[in-house]
């Protein structure tokens, strides 16, 4: 793996090697001592032309974990809006010997570029990019599945923890997930599908049909414009073993005037037809879990009875994100090698050692 | 002007049009004589007299673009009317029509007689404006459509490409306006509201790569708005570029209801798909946008039966910092002058659909008679018989080349054909009698034609 741009350029024995990895990386953070000396004298930029400070931090946390150096370029309000081009930034962090950036764009592709364009040596790994991809989300996401629903049975979410262990090596076979909202607009919904079918996962996409784009019937997936008909097991797949609720950003969304995007006529109606409720929730296997990547709208797609239940992991989500970036970004620099990254012997040398708040 | 313009040349073996070889003999701007290989009455070498051997090599009318981006004014970074016609010439073009999308734009008298002047004094091709419709391509208000008309560039094509003219009366007024001196209103079909933030063509590839699609709807609405609007005021009207199969539908239906209308397609969209998308590289972001294979089958056809009149290159230089960006942030558009003839050639006669007759009419004498050039003192698209002026394109058919950006006589380097190897080579081209390009590279105005030859 030379980058990561997309969960399209992943096939399932790749992603599973994340997965293991990632679950060796949260081992550690359960010592007292966090941090690994295994990318000392490694660079990583978090290069963020957009705000998202939920996904720097994690990354940030990610390689300080590992002992990079980190710098943070915020793209946003510097040299950039004063025209300096992408291409420039680039031969800038090429200058500065960067060994990964870190990239969030809003430009889908934008990653791409700087992965292929010839304007810089470092591994690229894509942090979100317009409407395209978000891979360490839905990595993320298919590690908080993995936990939740592989291995020695299907428990509820609280009755008995979730287990490492027995994921190692898993995928999700056969467990349905189902992705609700904005797809259209959701670079999380088009990682997450790809990824979700790479490891033998069911998908059904719900959503009214302005929030579906145009082309997905060839997506790996279903696709139900009927949130109760899916929680309720009326299709195929039965009923999902978990929901993944997506941001609806309401600003742009509702409305009919020239400024609105008119894809549903208010945000009450969106609610009754598309949000989770306890209602709904009450509609779930006692198993299923409740997924959504943030900041959440209470209230839209999501009620605070269905995020604050015991079956909602989204706090958890949020955890499992450093170390999915851990396990992301060794792989990318460190090594190529089987061995394991933090093996759980006393005798691994941490020299150096600084405390890391946790997340 | 220029010893040249006294050469005479003899095309010895060429084949017109792809037919018998004859002798074709150009002196004093025109085609003087036409005669069995080797029967030319023109002199013999040594009296300013050029014999070129064009053994093998289909001669065709010179070449008129009906849509050409020349930048100038405005953005002599990205192409000149000297560079652009230059790339026009080197291209087998005898003629192009400059869109009016410049800073500033061309919709005022002043501007047009600008730009017809300095493609003049270039002297690689006849550059004839084309005048916006309205005002700073604003879709407010109309442009002095008559002034334009009445100028030295003599204006008859009308265009506010790069924006549609949505507004349907304006549309209306325009088509009803230029009727008083038979002036045409050539579309770019968009419909805005369906467009608004559209990176490329709305379908599978757009729903994967997350860039906002652009509706093959969004121009065929608009299409289909105009060809009834033209018909309700008895008006001509050429639709630019259309690049979808419902286009070709709706183009069809009208001229079978007796519309007078006519389209043109490029030659990307002859050939390229909007699955070149999924590298993000912006070489191929282009409005309207590539779409998919059975949209490429279906202009084929279309310009193969007639529905579609012409090729136009839409050819859009651009300065290198406005495609080496992000996809959303580059420019729209691909350069065009210099692969149009191998792209028609590969797509459409290698195939057996077209014939090189086919060629000259869609290529030159179509275009010609749209933009209203095919008659008079500087008449183009014109047969090639005697008498006639001797603008003429020499073409190698069985030539192969690579495409190199790089080199290019255009100023710019966004070939969406960089590296692809395309059939067919322009060896020759005259402009009224004079050589504009020989042995396949351009030749200045002014330049002795033997000494370049040597
Ligand atoms: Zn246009």
């Amino acid at each position: 793996m030379r980058h990561l741009l997309s969960t399209q350029d992943l096939g399932r024995a790749d992603a599973v090697r994340i997965l293991d990895t990632a679950a060796q990386m949260a081992a550690t953070q359960s010592r007292e001592i966090k941090k690994l000396p295994t990318l000392r004298g490694r660079t990583v930029v978090n290069l963020f032309y957009e705000d998202s400070t939920r996904t720097r931090i994690s990354f940030e946390t990610a390689a300080k974990r590992l002992s990079a150096d980190v710098i943070n370029f915020s793209a946003k309000g510097s040299s950039v809006s004063k025209g300096e081009s992408l291409k420039d930034t680039a031969l800038t962090l090429q200058a500065m010997g960067a060994d990964a950036v870190v990239v969030r764009h809003q430009a889908s592709g934008a990653p791409h570029l700087l992965a292929h364009a010839g304007w810089l040596d470092a591994a690229v790994v894509n942090a979100g990019d317009g409407m395209h991809q978000h891979p360490t989300q839905a990595l993320l996401d298919a590690y908080t599945l993995r936990r939740h629903l592989s291995g020695t049975g299907l428990t509820a979410p609280g009755a008995s923890g979730p287990d490492d262990a027995a994921a190692r090596g898993a995928g999700l076979d056969g467990r349905h997930v189902a992705i609700v909202g904005d797809v259209l607009h959701s670079r999380v919904a088009r990682s997450n599908v790809h990824l979700l079918h790479t490891l033998g996962a069911h998908v059904t996409l719900v959503a009214p049909p302005t929030l579906l784009p145009v082309g997905v019937q060839t997506w790996p997936c279903e696709v139900s414009y009927d949130l109760d008909a899916t929680l309720a097991g009326d299709t195929a797949n039965g009923g999902p073993d978990a929901v993944m609720m997506l941001r609806v950003q309401r600003e742009r969304m509702s409305g009919s005037g020239a400024g609105g995007g008119a894809f549903f006529p208010n945000p009450l109606e969106y609610s009754r037809k598309y949000g989770l409720d306890a209602r709904r929730l009450g509609l779930l296997a006692e198993h299923a879990i409740v997924m959504h990547p943030g900041p959440m709208n209470r209230g839209l797609e999501i009620s605070a009875q269905a995020a604050d239940s015991p079956r909602a992991v989204i706090v958890e989500q949020v955890a499992n994100g450093v170390a999915v970036r851990m396990a992301v970004l060794y792989l990318l620099l460190a090594g190529s090698d089987e061995t394991d990254v933090a093996p759980a012997s006393a005798a691994q040398p941490v020299p150096a050692v600084e405390r890391v708040p946790a997340s | 002007m220029s010893s040249a313009a006294t050469t005479t040349y003899v095309l010895r073996g060429a084949r017109p049009l792809g037919g018998e070889p004859v002798d074709l003999v150009l002196s004093g701007g025109v085609i003087a004589e036409i005669a069995p290989v080797g029967a030319a009455r023109a002199g013999s070498e040594g009296d300013g007299t050029v014999v070129v051997d064009a053994t093998g090599l289909v001669a065709l009318p010179g070449l008129v673009d009906l849509h050409t981006h020349l930048r100038e004014p405005g953005r002599e970074d990205a192409e000149t009317i000297g560079s652009g016609t230059r790339a026009a010439a080197a291209g087998g073009f005898t003629a192009v029509h400059a869109m009016a999308n410049t800073t500033p734009v061309a919709d005022t008298a002043g501007v047009v007689e600008q730009v017809w002047r300095l493609g003049r004094d270039a002297g690689w091709v006849d550059v004839h404006p084309v005048g916006a419709v309205s005002v700073g391509l604003a879709g407010q208000q109309l442009a002095e459509l008559g002034a334009m008309a009445d100028s030295a560039a003599r204006v008859r094509v009308f265009s506010d490409d790069g924006k549609c003219v949505d507004d349907p009366i304006l549309m209306r007024r325009a088509l009803e306006y230029v009727k008083a001196f038979d002036g045409v209103v050539a579309q770019h079909a968009q419909e805005p509201r369906l467009t608004e933030g559209a990176q490329m063509n709305e379908g599978v590839v757009s729903a994967e790569l997350g860039l906002a699609g652009w509706p093959a709807v969004a121009e065929e609405a608009i299409i289909a708005r105009d060809v009834l609007l033209a018909e309700h005021v008895g008006s001509r009207l050429h639709v630019c570029h259309l690049s979808t199969a419902g286009s070709v539908e709706i183009v069809r239906w009208a001229k079978g209801r007796g519309i007078d209308v006519t389209a043109e397609v490029t030659p990307h969209h002859l050939v390229l798909t909007d699955d070149l998308a999924r590298g993000y590289d912006p070489t191929f972001k282009v409005n309207p946008p590539l779409r998919t294979a059975e949209d490429v089958e279906a202009v084929r056809e279309g310009l193969a039966d007639g529905t579609i009149d012409i090729v136009a290159t839409d050819h859009a230089p651009h300065a290198r910092e406005d495609k080496d960006c992000e996809w959303a942030a580059a420019a729209f558009g691909m350069t065009g002058l210099e692969t149009a003839l191998s792209v028609v050639q590969q797509t459409m006669v290698d195939t057996g659909r077209l014939t090189w007759a086919d060629v000259a009419r869609v290529l030159s004498s179509a275009p010609a008679r749209i933009g209203r050039i095919d008659a008079g003192e500087h008449a183009q698209g014109r047969p090639l018989e005697v008498g006639e002026p001797a603008n003429v394109t020499l073409v190698d058919p069985a030539a192969r080349r690579v495409v190199d950006g790089a080199g290019q006589a255009t100023a710019s380097t966004n070939t969406p054909f960089q590296g692809r190897e395309l059939p067919g080579a322009v060896v020759a081209t005259f402009l009224r009698g004079r050589a504009t390009v020989l042995d396949g590279a351009p030749v200045p105005a002014g330049a002795d034609a033997r000494g370049v030859r040597a």
